[in-house]
């Protein structure tokens, strides 16, 4: 067993993993934080998208022993301190982005890296960036319709197909 | 998966000596190995994370050579290989935003998957890997399927791209895996043209000479128009036949060229 602190969504945490421990099990198991889900357990449907140092990854693919130090963002944190949903997420509630809601949590992490790096995304760049997101349910006209609402853009003219 | 050990050293030294223990394996950003572990294809006895070596993490340039650290994340190649466009374009090409925040470049080669992006641009490149031992041409690192040059305990730690006058890299994306159903990298170099195949043979990533030939001394998509690309040895499955992947080949080649 290995030692490991992070900070997870602001707050320092540590325990103990095994080797073999992934980042997602450190997560939901070790500290409970169930919003990060566990979708094909390949790295290719996205669910368990998490923020690590600011940057998306795949929480499924990656060892909680070789995070130490690291600072985690999970969907838990992505709401405002008073406790009410976050612009991104209040965009999917506005825009139906969300179905059976699976997928939502990394489709969110996701989308809130993409703002991050491009404030004003194009459709087809919303598209092109989430292609590592599956939606089991495929919203994905709500899902990238809600994303470019978050980014303050005006969607009412994008047509349901 | 199996059960073992995890060890992250902070220098390529303590790398070095982590990895000689008994069924030891490297692990870079992990975006194959840890499906292979999970699949139990693989039994290490521990695994020696490269990620927190900051020798080894970062792209700088020296004259007319590109440097890439071995445990670069393509995203950070991506952004930051700007002086050789085609190198961070295929970078930013690889999987999808996620797994280019992890996966590495060392990782990438190392593993030598007959169908990743990067040997495509080590062998167009003629680029040099570096490995905490000794310095390989591209030329001599690829020898087929998943295989290496790389001895046992073996880390690249860097890998140096001479800057090619001209280059591009074309990839025909499968679209379910995202890796190349089949690409090619094109490079001009000061030698002569170097043209890099990934995704079609059977014996990984090769060079195709006959065009390589046809464009040094022309290098336009009309040079190659002539050429054929057997389908003997190419790769077939349910994505597309060895024909379907020798006219790619071709095909490719082209659009490489008249964008580079």
């Amino acid at each position: 067993m290995t030692k490991v602190t992070m900070t997870v969504n602001g707050k320092a945490v540590s325990g103990e993993v095994e080797g073999r421990t992934l980042l997602v099990s450190f997560l939901r198991e070790g500290l409970g934080l169930t919003g990060t889900h566990v979708g094909c357990d390949t790295s290719q449907c996205g669910a368990c998208v998490v923020h690590v140092n600011g940057q998306p990854a795949k929480s499924c693919t990656a060892f909680a022993a070789d995070l130490d130090g690291a600072s985690i963002t999970t969907i838990e944190g992505m709401a405002n301190a008073d406790g009410s949903l976050g612009t991104i997420q209040q965009a999917f509630q506005d825009h139906h982005g969300l179905q059976c809601g699976f997928c939502t949590p990394g489709m969110v992490m996701s989308s809130a890296a993409l703002l991050a790096e491009n404030p004003k995304p194009t459709e087809m760049e919303v598209r092109h960036y989430l292609e590592g997101n599956i939606c089991r349910c495929t919203g994905y006209h709500n899902i990238v319709k809600a994303v470019l609402a978050a980014s303050g853009q005006d969607v009412s003219k994008i047509a349901a197909e | 998966m199996y059960a073992f050990d995890f060890e992250r050293p902070k220098t390529i030294a303590e790398a070095v000596k982590a990895l000689g223990r008994e069924d030891a394996q490297a692990l870079g950003g992990g975006q194959t190995l840890i499906p292979t572990l999970k699949q139990r294809l693989a039994s290490p006895s521990v695994l020696v994370s490269l990620n927190g070596i900051k020798e080894m993490i970062g792209v700088r340039k020296e004259g007319d050579t590109l440097i890439i650290g071995g445990a670069t994340p393509h995203a950070v190649v991506a952004k930051e290989a700007g002086a050789y466009p085609a190198l961070a374009a295929l970078a930013g090409a690889i999987g999808d935003p996620a797994v280019r925040n992890r996966g590495t470049i060392g990782g990438s080669v190392a593993n030598d998957d007959p169908a990743a992006d990067y040997p495509a641009a080590v062998l167009a490149s003629g680029a040099t890997v570096v490995t905490n031992a000794r310095q390989i041409a591209a030329d001599d690192f690829f020898q087929g399927l998943f295989t290496t040059a790389l001895e046992a305990g073996e880390i690249i730690t860097e890998i140096r791209f001479p800057i090619p006058g001209k280059a591009n890299y074309q990839k025909f994306q499968q679209p379910a895996s995202r890796f190349a159903l089949t690409g090619v990298f094109v490079a001009k170099t000061a030698g002569g043209v170097r043209v890099a195949v990934t995704g079609a043979s059977e014996d990984g990533v090769f060079r195709w000479t006959d065009a390589e030939q046809a464009l040094s001394s022309n290098f336009a998509a009309g040079a190659i128009a002539g050429l054929k690309v057997s389908d003997d040895g190419m790769i077939g499955d349910l994505h597309g036949t060895p024909a379907y992947r020798a006219h790619l080949v071709k095909v490719l080649t082209g659009r490489a060229v008249s964008a580079a």
